[in-house]
């Protein structure tokens, strides 16, 4: 391995190094491919493997093959130290992994995303005392990767907290202040030590206090945001990671590190937007505002009476009818309703009913959170509907059951152009032939808006746990 | 402006490597489906986690000989980032054998 095999630009090179390479570029050639796979239903899985190898294989190469400016290997102490570590946090994020339950999914991914951030933080924290600081390129990635991964990393926490119902929301004015004087620190401290002129050892205590400064900065994001934005919120944080990642790939000059971290920063973002624009607002609002409730009045007057159905009426509605569209939202979730709800739709589907779920890309708490709860529940994909594929369909269908959903279809989005969340593209449940919703209480969604299709003449609401609602509509169903 | 021209050919290969890398991430994903929206961004949070290789290469690199905080700090870095790598790359695995399920 230590047979020199070439000579460029004046420096020899080894078997070694040329294969250390190589693997790189075949795991960023992995990560491409299995990110690519991934994106369609049949060949998924495969893409995950793909790019699961990758890892493995740079991490392989970089152990034992990895050499330092001196041109020395990893010790072999140093071997068992990072083979111990990968082995603990394999078997724990393992273990993690397989016990988890599919509710808490999104919790899930927010702690993962929030250990990969951290990681990014801490190295590029332990490599700055060998940064170049005469080099203002190599000091602004390594202080780049420290200030993107904390925040990252305490974002995610947050996120955590909020989806596992351990954090609240906590929302008052004066935090647009406080973040934008966070932010304000945050460039000042990275300017001033790129600017100080002083040795890496002097500015430690600054270096020290950007970390923690980013990791207030994390909080602080994060907490004024609400529920309903959570999607957007963790692909956001997500592609942070990813760009960590890939400020921490430019200190060691490691294309494999760059282009997989770019590559998930360009990916997130590209969600982030997609989730942006199923809203219809701006990444900024999103995170600069919660919903001001200024349109709620002007839709006031319009309202009539919410009417209740019985359980016995909404499932002979139900089983009597030719196509059922079934709206999910995060009350499905909360509820854990989602088995129940698939047998419902079994039931439904022996008595000739077609049933389908119209998935809003938005619902629930995290993007595509709708699709992973009913496909635990065994509901086959092509049973979910994309929004714009469903809607043509809305005024052929007999009944749409809302299942703890509001906001996402507010007819207001269409008809009010005063309405926080007027323009917002919505499932068109208004136009089917019965709208039967089911929810916890009167109370108005996330948005803070009155939804005129609970007042809808052709709607009947289930008031009460979507759970237990169900269950008992089941038993209903099986009694005709 | 001769500032920003010395800049860029300096970092030229990193900047081509990101320009490219930023059209091919957009790309890959333009078109993907929301029933794959999880399973994508939990899986793309797993490649993240390809900071690992900085954190082998940190340790790697480091003085063994007797337990530093700077040692600590580099395992800390690899044990999270493991997690990451790992966890994900399953928590992925098992959403996408629940799509797999066809009906009967």
């Amino acid at each position: 391995m230590n047979q020199v095999i070439g000579n460029l630009n004046g420096i020899d090179f080894t078997l070694g190094e040329t294969l250390l390479e190589l693997s790189y570029l075949l795991a960023a050639l992995l990560f491409v491919y299995g990110l690519k796979l991934l994106s369609h239903p049949e060949t998924a899985r495969k893409g995950n493997f793909y790019a699961a190898g990758g890892m493995v294989l740079a991490m392989v190469t970089t152990l034992f093959l990895h050499k330092n400016t001196d041109g020395q290997t990893i010790p072999v102490t140093n071997v068992w130290i990072i083979l111990a570590a990968l082995g603990v946090g394999t078997v724990v994020g393992w273990i993690m992994a397989l016990r988890i339950k599919m509710t808490a999914m999104p919790q899930m991914v927010s702690f993962y995303n929030a250990t990969g951030g951290i990681a990014s933080a801490l190295v590029s924290l332990l490599e700055f005392p060998n940064a170049d600081m005469g080099n203002t390129g190599s000091v602004l990635v390594t202080l780049l990767g420290l200030i993107i991964g904390s925040v990252a990393f305490s974002g995610s926490m947050i996120a955590y907290g909020k989806l596992d119902g351990k954090v609240g929301d906590i929302f008052s004015g004066f935090m647009k202040y406080l973040n934008m004087f966070l932010l304000l620190v945050v460039t000042a401290l990275t300017i001033f030590i790129i600017v100080s002129g002083q040795t890496p050892d002097q500015l430690s205590w600054a270096v020290y206090l950007l970390f923690v400064v980013s990791l207030v900065y994390g909080v602080m994001f994060v907490m004024p945001i609400g529920g309903a934005d959570m999607p957007v919120v963790i692909s956001l944080l997500n592609s942070f990671t990813g760009i960590a990642a890939a400020m921490a790939g430019f200190i060691y000059n490691n294309q494999a590190m760059i282009l997989g971290g770019i590559l998930v920063g360009a990916a997130g973002t590209i969600l982030t937007i997609l989730m942006c624009n199923a809203m219809n607002r701006s990444l900024l609002n999103v995170i600069v505002g919660a919903f001001g409730g200024g349109g709620s009045t002007a839709t006031a007057g319009e309202q009539g009476e919410m009417k209740e159905i019985s359980l016995s009426d909404a499932a002979i509605l139900l089983s009597y009818s030719k196509s059922v569209v079934v709206v999910p939202g995060y009350g499905l979730a909360v509820a854990q309703a989602q088995h129940v709800c698939r047998e419902i739709d079994v039931l439904l589907d022996g008595k000739g009913v077609n049933v389908r779920y119209a998935i809003h890309p938005v619902a629930g708490r995290m993007p595509g959170h709708m699709n992973v709860l009913l496909a635990e529940a065994d509901v086959p994909y092509n049973q979910l509907v994309e929004m714009e594929s469903i809607n043509p369909d809305m005024p052929n269908t007999d009944v749409v059951l809302v299942i703890g959903a509001n906001d996402v279809v507010n007819p207001a989005a269409i008809t009010d152009p005063g309405s926080p969340i007027a323009g917002m593209p919505i499932i068109r449940a208004h136009e089917a032939k019965n709208i039967i919703v089911m929810k916890r209480g009167r109370g108005k969604g996330y948005a803070g808006i009155e939804n005129n299709l609970f007042f809808d003449p052709k709607t009947r609401l289930l008031f009460g746990n979507a759970k237990d609602t169900l269950q008992k509509l089941v038993s209903e169903i099986k009694s005709l | 402006m001769e500032q920003l021209l010395v800049y860029f050919f300096t970092y030229k290969e990193a900047i081509f490597i990101i320009a490219l890398s930023v059209f091919l991430g957009i790309e890959v994903i333009a078109h993907v489906p929301s029933v794959l929206h999880t399973p994508l961004m939990s899986g793309a949070n797993a490649i993240s986690g390809v900071i690992i290789i900085g954190g082998i290469i940190l340790v790697g690199h480091a003085d063994a000989t007797r337990l530093s905080g700077e040692l600590i700090i580099g395992i800390l870095a690899i044990v999270f980032a493991t997690l990451n790598v790992a966890g994900g790359f399953v928590v992925t695995d098992r959403m996408l054998e629940m799509f797999k399920k066809k009906k009967k």
